[in-house]
């Protein structure tokens, strides 16, 4: 009985925090409901952030489905009542699509065949061998990653004008000016050599002593186990060429049978062109960027570790 | 062993060095060459001679064409100054936030993480068109959504009487920044995100029993531990908004950069890669002005990625 009336006298107590005369359960609910407020919060902040986004992407689409006249209407409609799939066909005439994407895939291909012959020599002589002046000369490669590309356009494109390789009437020409100057690419020769010091010493010693040669342990044992990295190369190299915009325009100089991809694209469409226009010049657009969206969505691993390591060493 | 290891070390290198004297090493010294000759024709090479004028002309009133001053000096350069210290700090504190946001939650992560990323992987030019039109003035769905029927943005209104509908310089500043930040923003979120999933959990949960709460635990805790990210981020972006380009011809008339209201600011949005550019397709001979204003670009980099590794001693916690 006596016992009963302690055990009910004790269940009646609770604790009083001094600070703001809170007791420790109504704290925690607090605390609880100030955590899911401030977790519904975040998912507003990002989910508006996330529709900013994508907004560009819609607005891209759904335009390049309409007619003039729905363009024009005083409240945009959010979803075309037509659907004009006739401006597709318009866009990849206008854009003259085989050859300027024939055009992107030459320069592409042998660029990116380029950069992976080089970067794959340089990478290993960085990584693997000894000789004098190794630091040295990776420090200045590095150095000139900071440089603006501008310093040495002006100067290559002199070089190329001199060559005859400008101006558009020598083909040839003008495809190599478009891919000699991006065979090589400094960030990539880094991010290989950072994968190939990671493959163990002992399997370059092993190699040695079956009596393989530098040249066999590269193609035979590097390349392989790279094959991630150099993957990742070659997407973000063939999307260069895709986004290519200055350098070829230059080159090509106003040769539509020489355009690439992007300068296709600006240059066949104005922008203050008149409203009819709007959705084949969306049409087109789409064009462009579905492709890299489709290489996003199915590279996704590949594209983020190239990006990503950048940042990492700070 | 090592000597024979040596010769066989240069041939790999070959390559790259080749390719490097030709395309990288001789244009840097090139360009600091031709930017003290005077007329130098980009399809001769003909010239007449040493000059300081090429950088005279683009940066000072006293030169014999107050064209290259107005264009570089009181056009290119502060739209570029002005374009990289709104967009860069915006762009920067915008994706910091929303990178903290994104580490903090675990339901649909992924599909935001993926979605946060997606302008990154596509063309400029082309999502500047996009944005053109999205922008336009008389039919475009920001003035639709804004209730702002006419207002020209980035292209004055076709409609207005003569003289009259112009563009606002700050109005087509307003529509170049919402655009460069929106495309600088997944890059900047990967790279921090990253930075974030390595801090030890540990920190938070000895600001927890501290009783901490959110916000003072982002300042006091997660902002110094990204400070090698954040300067990473902050050198990179600084580059790459003095280099802004490709927005500028993505969202305006390539051909002039934008033609805005005289009275309300500079006259186009042309910037110092621009207007570089702009003189390597010219049939006058006056890629001495491209070069000049190359090396003027150079140094304003060198100069701030040199404050900015100066300042991180300081402040960078690695």
């Amino acid at each position: 009985m006596e016992n009963n009336a302690y055990e009910n006298s004790y269940s009646s107590l609770t604790l009083v925090l001094k600070d703001d005369g809170q007791s420790v359960k109504q704290k925690a609910k607090m605390t609880k409901i100030g955590n899911i407020i401030g977790l519904v919060l975040i998912y507003i902040f990002l989910a508006a952030f996330a529709v900013l986004m994508i907004f560009p992407f819609y607005w891209m689409i759904i335009t390049s489905l309409k007619s003039g006249l729905e363009i024009k209407k005083e409240i945009p409609t959010f979803w075309p009542q037509i659907v004009r799939w006739d401006n597709y066909s318009q866009a990849f005439a206008r854009l003259d699509f085989l050859t300027i994407l024939k055009n992107t895939l030459i320069v592409g291909v042998f660029s990116t065949l380029g950069t992976l012959f080089t970067t794959i020599f340089a990478a290993f002589a960085f990584a693997r061998l000894e000789f004098k002046g190794k630091e040295a000369i990776f420090s200045i490669l590095l150095a000139t990653m900071m440089i603006p590309g501008e310093m040495m356009v002006v100067s290559n494109y002199v070089s190329v004008s001199l060559l005859g390789m400008t101006g558009g009437t020598n083909a040839l020409g003008a495809y190599a000016a478009m891919i000699l100057p991006f065979m090589i690419s400094v960030f990539y020769i880094y991010l290989l050599r950072q994968n190939f010091k990671q493959i163990p010493n002992e399997l370059y010693l092993a190699a040695k002593v079956d009596g393989k040669s530098d040249w066999q342990f590269l193609w035979k044992v590097m390349v392989p186990l790279a094959m991630p990295t150099l993957t990742t190369i070659t997407i973000l190299k063939l999307m260069g060429s895709w986004n290519a915009y200055v350098w070829p325009k230059l080159i090509v100089d106003g040769h539509k049978e020489l355009y690439l991809v992007t300068v296709g694209l600006r240059e066949t469409f104005s922008t203050a062109a008149n409203i009819d226009d709007y959705g084949i010049q969306m049409a087109a657009t789409v064009v462009v960027t579905v492709p890299l969206l489709l290489v996003f969505i199915f590279c996704r691993k590949y594209i983020m570790r190239g990006v990503s390591r950048a940042g990492i060493k700070g | 062993m090592e000597s024979k290891n040596n010769w066989k070390a240069w041939l790999y290198l070959a390559p790259v060095i080749i390719l490097m004297a030709v395309f990288t090493f001789y244009p840097i010294i090139n360009t600091f060459f031709i930017s003290f000759l005077k007329n130098y024709d980009s399809l001769t090479g003909a010239n007449k001679g040493f000059t300081f004028d090429n950088y005279i002309d683009i940066l000072t009133p006293f030169g014999k064409n107050q064209t290259y001053y107005n264009e570089f000096m009181l056009t290119a350069l502060p739209n570029t100054l002005l374009l990289t210290f709104v967009t860069v700090p915006i762009s920067i504190i915008l994706s910091l936030i929303i990178a903290i946001g994104l580490n903090s939650i675990k339901v649909f992560k992924k599909v935001f993480q993926t979605i946060f990323f997606m302008p990154y992987v596509t063309n400029a030019i082309a999502i500047g068109m996009v944005f053109a039109v999205i922008f336009d003035t008389q039919y475009g769905v920001f003035n639709a959504i804004f209730g702002v029927k006419g207002f020209p943005w980035i292209y004055p209104n076709p409609s207005a009487a003569a003289g009259t509908g112009l563009v606002n310089y700050w109005s087509a500043f307003f529509a170049i920044c919402f655009y460069i930040v929106w495309h600088s923003l997944p890059y900047k979120i990967l790279i921090f995100l990253g930075g974030l999933q390595n801090i030890d959990q540990q920190y938070y949960d000895a600001a927890k029993i501290d009783g901490s709460n959110k916000i003072k635990t982002s300042l006091k805790i997660t902002v110094p531990l990204l400070s090698p990210q954040i300067l990473y981020i902050m050198i990179t972006s600084f580059i790459g908004a003095f280099k802004e380009y490709n927005s500028v011809i993505g969202l305006f008339d390539p051909k002039t950069g934008g033609q805005f209201d005289k009275s309300t600011g500079m006259e186009n949005m042309t910037t110092v890669v621009y207007f570089i550019y702009k003189r390597m397709g010219e049939s006058k001979p006056t890629l001495g002005y491209a070069c000049s204003g190359a090396v003027v670009l150079f140094i304003i980099i060198m100069i701030f990625t040199a404050i900015q590794f100066k300042v991180s001693k300081k402040r960078v916690h690695y």
